[in-house]
């Protein structure tokens, strides 16, 4: 048996890798993992966002109805998600939804559940005092969230965000479990086709995801530097 | 009422009247079982400097800041600028843009610039133009002697500083009230002199006032009237000269002299 490792399947296969069957079919490959990733990542921003404000509302049935998804939520594992999504979606909307929609929901809602608690903690880092000066000059609660609150909320939130959003990068491979041919799924396919190159095939992805993944996270570093106030 | 003058803040100066500004009639509050004001009376008048003082945990801060809601009351009736207070109807966010509060950890915005911090409010509130509210804040840091500091941000600045651009930014509002919460407490001593000159002159000016302080020569030279409390009871309102020469209380007795000589 030749022990050498021979990685020009993955050149024969590149273009499958980068965008699947696209322009003939369905985009697939990493085109398609970028295109799960930063829809969820933004869907989750503001669901994250909004799910940590109702967390925090003075209205205790909205507080609590909303602490209690949040606990659902991070109490079951992901797969569960995507699977509970994959067969009651179509029954909630009476119509059938793309594979591809039913993962970005799913991914979305679990990584709202987590950022709501990012969010929550971010807001609550601000001293007490920020809102009571802004209370004291008469602006409404919510002007003083949106323009002295979370302002400075959001700053101190990034490096979690960020974190939460890598995470979510990598968890977009377990949309393969619903035939949803993005990179992992791609990967497998011409694994199955090819047979003999399984370690140069999953030694490219895992090289490709943490090109992805720390390409994120140093915009984000980027970013924070950007943003940072003078302290 | 003498003559009105205009003022060091450009408000026209009004001799103390009888319009009543802020009135407590048998208010209490609790913190769970901790009874913080126990049957608070007490009445200001437009135009009065008033000065708080006490020993800490006396419910002085507590107290002004019933005055906007801050801290609810728990019963009694509280009449501030002809608002009742204890009305759930009551339009709070109207009455807090009418009474500016100074803080003593100053609480400026640190993501906002100085002009910023003093523009936020009247630009959203009051709906001033931007043109009109930063005109209006250059005024107000020239009078507070700081308009070279209104792009930098408050941690820049030194604590004096800060609380003069506090000052400045809750003056922005043009209120009728305005509430200090022991604005110098957390000042380095040779910052001090440049916060009370500000308030002086505000004092000056006509503004009501009511200031809980530790700065016993504040008090004496420039407030219409001294309240002692203790445990959550006034316990003594003076004019200063009587209550500095001759408090009546035996615990502001004992408080005078901790504070005017610490060292005995």
């Amino acid at each position: 048996m030749d022990a050498g490792f021979d990685f020009s399947v993955i050149w024969r296969n590149i273009t499958y890798f980068f965008i699947g069957r696209f322009p003939h079919g369905a985009l697939g490959g990493i085109a398609l993992t970028l295109y799960l990733a930063v829809i969820a990542c933004v869907l989750s921003f503001f669901g994250g966002l909004i799910l940590g404000m109702l967390n925090i509302s003075h209205n205790r049935v909205v507080k609590y109805v909303s602490l209690a998804v949040v606990n659902i939520i991070r109490g079951m594992p992901l797969l569960m998600v995507i699977f509970w999504m994959y067969f009651l979606l179509p029954a909630f909307m009476g119509k059938t939804v793309s594979e591809s929609w039913t993962v970005i929901m799913a991914l979305t809602l679990f990584t709202s559940a987590y950022m709501s608690q990012i969010v929550k903690a971010g807001i609550d880092s601000i001293p007490r005092g920020q809102t009571e000066a802004g209370l004291s000059s008469g602006l409404y609660p919510w002007q003083v969230m949106v323009y002295i609150v979370l302002p400075q909320g959001l700053r101190n939130m990034i490096p979690s965000f960020v974190n939460q959003f890598v995470s979510m990068i990598k968890d977009t491979s377990l949309a393969f479990i619903v035939g949803v041919s993005e990179l992992t799924h791609v990967a497998t396919q011409i694994n199955n086709r090819t047979i003999i190159y399984p370690t140069e095939i999953f030694f490219f992805i895992a090289v490709i995801y943490f090109i992805i993944c720390y390409a994120f996270t140093s915009l984000s570093r980027w970013l924070e530097r950007r943003l940072a106030w003078r302290r | 009422m003498s003559k009105p003058i205009q003022g060091f803040f450009g408000y026209a100066r009004i001799e103390p009247g009888e319009l009543s500004m802020i009135t407590f009639t048998e208010v209490n509050k609790w913190f769970k079982e901790l009874h913080v004001l126990k049957d608070i009376n007490l009445h200001v008048n437009q135009g009065e400097v008033v000065v708080v003082c006490g020993p800490s945990g006396s419910g002085k801060s507590t107290l002004i800041r019933t005055i906007n809601k801050l801290e609810p009351i728990n019963s009694g009736t509280l009449i501030v600028d002809g608002m009742d207070l204890s009305d759930k109807k009551a339009d709070i966010n109207r009455l807090r843009a009418e009474i500016g509060m100074v803080f003593q950890q100053f609480n400026l915005y640190p993501h906002l610039s100085v002009l910023k911090n003093i523009t936020l409010a009247p630009i959203k509130i009051r709906k001033l133009s931007k043109k009109d509210a930063e005109s209006d804040a250059m005024a107000l840091l020239e009078r507070v002697g700081l308009t070279e500091k209104r792009g930098a941000y408050p941690t820049q600045l030194s604590g004096g500083q800060q609380q003069r651009v506090a000052i400045a930014r809750a003056l922005a509002m043009k209120p009728r009230i305005m509430l200090f919460d022991e604005p110098t407490s957390a000042l380095d001593p040779e910052m001090i002199g440049e916060v009370l000159y500000v308030m002086k002159d505000l004092a000056q000016s006509g503004m009501t006032m009511m200031v809980v302080t530790h700065e016993m020569g504040f008090a004496s030279e420039v407030s219409d009237r001294v309240i002692f409390m203790d445990e959550g009871e006034i316990l003594e309102e003076a004019h200063p000269k009587d209550f500095f020469k001759n408090p009546k209380h035996e615990r502001a007795q004992q408080f005078l002299k901790e504070v005017l000589s610490p060292m005995h």
